[in-house]
């Protein structure tokens, strides 16, 4: 009897401390987590580092390239128009510019490149709408 | 709106561009796909006015105003004959966009948040001058384009003595202003560096002729894509910089198919001085052989009595607004029991895709018109092979002589129908300037013409 409550005892100071070590990595883990949530709020904040906005790239190019292979070839015309009307979404830089307090130079360049962009988005989408509608399957008149 | 609310309304805009481009896998999904793009744009658009560096709408509500009426009418107006120079005229004006969102950055670097006047941060000085030269080039280049789409200028290449020794020195003083303006952020650097690649815009394109068009408006597809990225990069935008990527592989996926259909190299694409104007004709020899023409009857009785017509619409097609008399004829073939069927070479017209949208317009069916790789085989068991302008993309010299300037092009097997008619304005050779033997052979009949008028003929004879 004596033996077992010795060993029990062993046992249980053994369990104590891989509960306190355990205590320990989870405390650390959350250390980690809190960190790396501190981190991806930076990035969201406008100020992402060239790293991130770099792979975001890369992964991108990969996206527009499996994608643009699987367009069928009788819509390569639409295909041209449509990325012609989203590449203008380069109108973001043109609004920041525009919208700024002060009215000078660099606000007539953003209200330039609005105006630009604009005729490419209406234009762009109205164009790609009204080619898309063409295609008719045979039956369908 | 808070700064994570911000990026993830720019990465649903980026999504939903991702899925306007996924939609054009099958004309069934595109009318969809491109409702996605328009709510992304609308998004991307909205979430830049709640930035709270956005304070006067004055300014922003007039471009808008201007430049939505002038796009909606344009866009409205234009023929769908005309779409490679509207396309290349829409390609001109993102990359000055992209060249006035740079010059706005230079000159008010706090506006977005890179530094301050003449102490812009490096890495912005460098994504921005990108943004900038790619703007420009594709400004200039697309103009050119244009002018050369429109003819407003000759199609005709236009060289000079050391013209590619002008370019490279042209490029790489480009590169040298681009690392000076790091150092010497100064606006006669900036504009030096905006001139230099206007100019090279303008110097790249006019060697081009006009056969090499679909490569070039693809080209200047992926620039102003790649111009996109730039600006996006300076402006740590991800919005900008997914859909630019996505333009730029687009366009560039698109110049590889239409170069592939050319069979031949970017780099030969590039260099330019291949293909002009039709009329000049390189092996006048060939000339003096008699080729046998016939009338519209001829043509109508020919066709009448098939079981199988395939129709080769090409560019000559499109000038001469023939889509809709194409589609009148097939239609009375069709009541008179014929199988009808269209066949498309990746090349022909001036853009990718050109001649599809043109069928589209004339209300044939889709699958009723197929690309080059589905329909080659069945032209050995077509009766009449209907060629309408199209010239250098049926003719088989491609495959038997390795020196011509279009050895290796794959062709539309039409010289293996039983009768092959092409309707042509003369025996003059194409954009290639190669002589067409098929115009000579036995089963051959010329229909000589205009290729509206003469359609138009064979369908009343048909009626």
């Amino acid at each position: 009897m004596d033996m077992d409550v010795t060993s029990l005892q062993d046992q249980a100071s053994k369990v104590a401390t891989d509960a306190a070590n355990l205590f320990e990595e989870a405390q650390k883990l959350a250390n980690q987590a809190t960190h790396l949530a501190d981190m991806a709020v930076a990035g969201v904040d406008g100020s992402m580092d060239f790293l991130s906005l770099f792979t975001v790239f890369v992964l991108s190019c990969f996206v527009g390239f499996y994608v643009v292979w699987s367009v069928t070839p009788a819509l390569h015309s639409p295909l041209m128009a449509v990325t012609n009307a989203i590449s203008s979404v380069i109108i973001v830089g043109g609004l920041l510019a525009a919208g700024h307090m002060d009215m000078d130079f660099s606000a007539v360049m953003g209200f330039m490149a609005v105006t630009l962009a604009s005729v490419n988005i209406f234009g762009g989408f109205i164009v790609t709408q009204r080619m898309l509608v063409m295609y008719k399957k045979k039956n369908r008149g | 709106m808070s700064a994570e609310m911000t990026g993830f309304a720019y990465l649903i805009a980026s999504v939903l561009f991702i899925l306007a481009l996924r939609g054009l896998s099958s004309p069934d999904t595109a009318r969809m796909g491109s409702r996605y793009g328009i709510i992304g744009m609308t998004i991307a658009v909205g979430t830049t006015l709640l930035d709270p560096s956005v304070v006067s709408f004055e300014l922003i509500m007039l471009g808008i105003l201007i430049g939505g009426t002038i796009g909606t009418v344009v866009a409205r107006k234009i023929e769908m004959t005309a779409l490679p120079q509207l396309v290349a005229a829409f390609h001109s004006l993102v990359g000055l966009a992209a060249v006035f969102v740079a010059t706005a950055a230079f000159y008010n670097p706090e506006a977005y948040g890179i530094g301050e006047r003449g102490d812009i941060k490096i890495a912005s000085v460098i994504e921005m001058s990108l943004g900038l030269a790619i703007g420009a080039i594709t400004f200039s280049g697309s103009i050119i384009a244009f002018a050369k789409l429109q003819g407003l200028m000759s199609g005709n290449p236009i060289t000079f003595p050391m013209q590619h020794l002008v370019n490279g020195l042209i490029g790489l003083a480009i590169v040298v202003f681009v690392i000076m303006l790091t150092s010497v952020q100064s606006a006669g650097v900036f504009w030096t560096l905006a001139a230099l690649s206007f100019a090279i815009g303008f110097l790249l394109i006019i060697p081009i002729g006009g056969a090499d068009m679909p490569v070039v408006v693809s080209m200047l597809n992926s620039y102003s894509g790649w111009a996109a990225c730039g600006i996006g990069f300076t402006l740590a935008n991800p919005a900008l910089i997914v859909t630019g990527a996505l333009v730029g592989s687009s366009g560039a996926i698109l110049s590889y198919i239409m170069c592939k259909g050319m069979n031949r190299s970017m780099i030969s694409v590039l260099l330019g001085g291949f293909g002009g104007d039709p009329g000049k004709s390189v092996n006048v020899s060939m000339l003096n052989q008699n080729a046998k023409s016939g009338a519209a009857d001829d043509a109508a009785f020919l066709m009448r009595n098939a079981s199988k017509v395939i129709i080769v619409p090409g560019y000559g097609m499109a000038v001469a607004q023939a889509q809709h008399a194409v589609r009148e004829m097939a239609d009375l073939l069709k009541a008179e029991g014929v199988d009808v069927s269209y066949a498309i070479h990746p090349v022909a017209g001036r853009m990718p895709g050109h001649m599809n949208v043109l069928m589209a317009e004339a209300n044939v069916p889709y699958d009723e018109v197929f690309e080059m790789e589905e329909i080659n085989h069945e032209f050995s068991t077509a009766d009449v092979a209907y060629v309408i302008g199209a010239n250098d993309t049926t003719n088989p010299v491609a495959k038997t002589d390795p020196s011509s300037p279009i050895a290796g092009m794959p062709i539309l097997d039409v010289d293996k129908s039983g009768t092959i008619l092409f309707v042509k304005r003369s025996l003059s050779p194409g954009y290639a300037g190669v002589d067409n033997p098929l115009f000579y052979a036995d089963n051959t009949m010329m229909l000589f013409g205009d290729a509206k008028i003469m359609t138009e003929k064979i369908a009343q004879a048909l009626a």
